[in-house]
């Protein structure tokens, strides 16, 4: 009896590790393109804006290719979306059957605002050459109040599984009620909206300056260069101090509310006053070992006090505990401390441009905004690291388990294997194109017309 | 009507959108795939493409929200489908990233090799991405769901009528594909292309109503709630889409294009609703009864609001983008 009882146990531990893993690898990549999503048509309809108010030939045609390059990155991002829609039942039956009717209405929102997203980003995408003027700024403004839209209400679902209120269970663990207000406005959503909002707009800030940084130290100085590095670098700047505000409010909060996510990612082994706040190091049960360690700082960042008392993970219970310690805490140490690099970097740009009115001329600006790309998506991926590994081992906190949420479906480690292959794949094209479509640009070439497999010579007069 | 009821009608408000632009973007990308080679293929193919590219994303949210509603308002239906049907669903989610990155490269790779490569990619999962979604349909048609989910992955759908199915949907894709393309090629005056989609739709019609027909009688056979239902309650429904199944095909050999697309349309909504009809009261026939997997009611009455929202938001907005796409005002490859 026992090895037939222990068995199926076995399977769901191991599927249990293949679902987080499949789960945590399309999200990442998925967030990355989600980012693209929400901030990229606001810096469009910036330069667009330029553009047309001051008839800027170089503007709008930042603003042209930029829209170009979006018009991929949507398609991938809609369809990786699509896919984690999939994977919550896939992957999480249990944990849709029971919560679903709470943890659905944030995205019955969502769905509104991604549907006039898509419509009007079609609209503006391909109403280039015809709509013209203002009739096509108008027609993009808004993908950028639905972009945000649709990332506050994901985030309100994902705030509500940190800190789910607005449900009554009845004996058997069913929904049995809702108030639906209540759970889109979960305590968590005043600080993880704001933050990750924020950290989209700082990625594809950065993101898109490296690209212009990386062509400038090649040599292309031309104002487009200039002009494509400086729209996007001033909103990633301009946030920058922002987001460290709204990061640092997060921290306290999930210091009061999320005590062991707290714990986790602090490294906090015994609860009391005065903590050690440590820079880096690696988590055991007996301390940190290797960090940089600063007397009080954890306690002072929490209460404003060396005195203000801090749970540890002692007072968590074992199985309670979030696991990878030394992940989270070097995970949340980077998302700070990057984030923290960028603040300089701003300051750098800002004290620069009141000064002189221009980009720093050095090299050394170049190269740092060339960094601050990928570091701004690795900051985001750490994020989300510290809020999904750190509430384990739970799937809404407090109220169920990851592993009851979890299929009890064979070949969970093969679609893992699979979905990683086709998705190397498809981010690997992905950027061949973004960077043949730049080429393309460059040179001044035609972009490909006519249908994809066409013969070359004649592919021109099927374009039209 | 109760309110699960009209959850429920939501769920197939959804489905028929779904059915009728989703479907009919899948068909294009199985005109494609049938094409041929790069020199005849060449002028369908671009019509396609033209047709396709302002829209399919779009018409592919209408996906998103009928999952959306599933999980929100019936939790244990959606649980219990994607336990059970994950094969043919994981499939078909692969079919949905493949189409779209295929959709999305093909216009911006460059070299003819990988641009084909990119074309086959979208065309190919154009066609498979519905036959699984069919299966699903059928398999949950056939009875084949239960209600507490974790049915077996592999006998529930490989059988007869979920297969069968899975070839309806990519029929009737293609059927309402070379329709809508017929209006499209007229309007780009291209008269050699509107007989070649006239030719096209008219075999794809008539695929469909073959499969219509074996599927009444596997239903007969393997679902026989949905089919007394369907030969009862639902008859006037069948009988309306037989109507304009046949209306269409008048319309076709006559030359009367104006009626092309509503016809196209009704023939497809009503064995929709018709569907709809004959499983009532059940959501997993015979399983799962609607009011038996409904969320409490202040979930549903959000996914009311959400619905009364895209009725004011949505529709126009679309209709917008397809009058702006049917006056050639959006380019269809930039």
């Amino acid at each position: 009896m026992l090895s037939l009882d222990a068995l199926p146990l076995a399977a769901s531990a191991s599927n249990l590790l293949a679902a987080r893993e499949q789960m945590a690898f399309t999200l990442g990549f998925h967030i990355v393109l989600s980012c693209l999503g929400v901030a990229l048509p606001a810096t469009i309809m910036v330069a667009n804006y330029i553009g047309l108010k001051r008839g800027d030939k170089d503007a709008m045609e930042l603003a042209r290719r930029w829209s170009k390059a979006m018009a991929v990155t949507f398609a991938v991002g809609a369809v990786t979306g699509t896919v984690l829609s999939f994977e919550f039942g896939l992957l999480w039956p249990n944990f849709m059957d029971r919560f679903g009717a709470a943890f659905g209405i944030a995205f019955g929102i969502e769905g509104i605002f991604f549907f006039l997203e898509a419509i009007f980003l079609a609209i503006y995408i391909y109403g280039w050459k015809r709509l013209g003027g203002w009739a096509h700024f108008w027609a993009g403004v808004p993908m950028v109040v639905t972009g945000i839209g649709g990332a506050f209400s994901v985030v309100a679902a994902n705030s509500w599984m940190n800190q789910p209120q607005g449900f009554t269970l009845n004996a058997a663990g069913k929904v049995v009620d809702t108030d639906p207000l209540k759970v889109l406005f979960n305590p968590a959503t005043g600080y993880e909206a704001p933050h990750m909002i924020l950290a989209a707009y700082m990625v594809v800030g950065f993101l898109v300056a490296s690209i212009y940084a990386v062509g400038m130290l090649k040599g292309r100085r031309d104002r487009l260069h200039r002009l494509g590095l400086l729209i996007p670098l001033t909103i990633g700047c301009i946030l920058t101090p922002v987001q460290l505000f709204v990061g640092d409010t997060a921290a306290r909060e999930v210091a009061d509310h999320q005590p062991a996510k707290f714990a986790g990612m602090e490294c906090i082994q015994k609860t009391g006053g005065h903590q050690t706040e440590y820079v880096g190091g690696i988590c055991t049960s007996d301390g940190v070992k290797a960090a940089i360690p600063i007397p009080d700082l954890d306690s002072f960042l929490v209460g404003f006090s060396a005195d203000t008392k801090v749970i540890g993970l002692d007072d968590i219970p074992v199985d309670e505990r979030p696991p990878a310690n030394t992940l989270l805490h070097l995970s949340f140490d980077a998302m700070v401390g990057i984030g923290t690099a960028l603040l300089g970097l701003a300051a750098w740009l800002g004290f620069f441009w009141w000064r002189k009115r221009d980009i720093p001329q050095t090299p050394w600006f170049l190269r740092a905004v060339v960094v601050s790309g990928a570091g701004a998506i690795l900051a985001l991926w750490c994020g989300w690291i510290v809020t999904e590994v750190g509430r384990q081992p739970w799937i809404v906190q407090g109220y169920m388990r990851t592993s009851e949420a979890v299929t009890e479906a064979d070949g969970i480690w093969f679609s893992f294997a699979a979905v990683l292959v086709l998705y190397i794949a498809i981010g690997t094209i992905a950027i061949k194109v973004l960077r043949r479509m730049s080429r393309r640009w460059r040179e001044g070439g035609a972009e490909p017309e006519g249908t994809p497999y066409a013969p070359p010579t004649t592919s021109g007069e099927a374009g039209r | 009507m109760s309110k699960a009821d009209a959850a429920a009608a939501i769920l197939w408000v959804g489905a028929t959108f779904y059915a009728l632009f989703g479907g009919a973007d899948f068909g294009g990308g199985f005109w494609d795939l049938v094409a041929g080679d790069a020199e005849n293929g060449e002028r369908p193919r671009a019509l396609i493409q033209r047709s396709l590219t302002p829209v399919w994303e779009a018409n592919h949210v209408w996906l998103i929200f009928i999952l959306v509603v599933l999980w929100t308002a019936f939790p244990p239906a959606f649980s219990a489908v994607m336990s059970t049907l994950y094969v043919p669903i994981a499939l078909a989610a692969v079919g949905i990233v493949l189409r779209g990155c295929g959709f999305a490269f093909r216009k911006s790779i460059e070299g003819l090799a990988a641009r084909r490569a990119a074309g086959a990619t979208f065309a190919l999962s154009s066609v498979l991405t519905p036959f699984f979604m069919g299966a699903v349909v059928g398999a949950i048609a056939s009875g084949n769901v239960p209600a507490a989910g974790n049915g077996d992955a592999f006998s529930s759908w490989l059988e007869p009528l979920p297969l069968l199915t899975g070839a309806m949907f990519v029929a009737t894709g293609a059927y309402l594909s070379a329709v809508f393309l017929v209006g499209d090629a007229r309007r780009a005056g291209e008269a050699d292309l509107e007989r070649y989609f006239v030719r096209r739709a008219l075999a794809a019609a008539a695929v469909a109503g073959i499969a219509a027909a074996l599927g009444l009688v596997e239903l007969h056979a393997e679902a026989r709630y949905i089919f007394d239902r369907l030969v009862d309650q639902g008859l006037p429904l069948v009988v309306l889409s037989g109507l304009c199944g046949f209306g269409l095909l008048v319309a076709l050999l006559r030359g009367a294009r104006r009626l092309l697309r509503p016809l196209a349309a009704g023939a497809v909504v009503a064995i929709i609703w018709g569907w709809g009809v004959a499983q009532f009261p059940y959501l997993l026939p015979t399983s799962l009864r609607i009011d038996q997997a409904a969320a409490p009611d202040p979930t549903l009455t959000t996914i009311f609001i959400v619905f009364a929202v895209a009725a004011v938001l949505v529709l126009p907005s679309l209709g917008l983008l397809y009058t702006l796409s049917q006056r050639d005002l959006l380019e269809g490859e930039h």
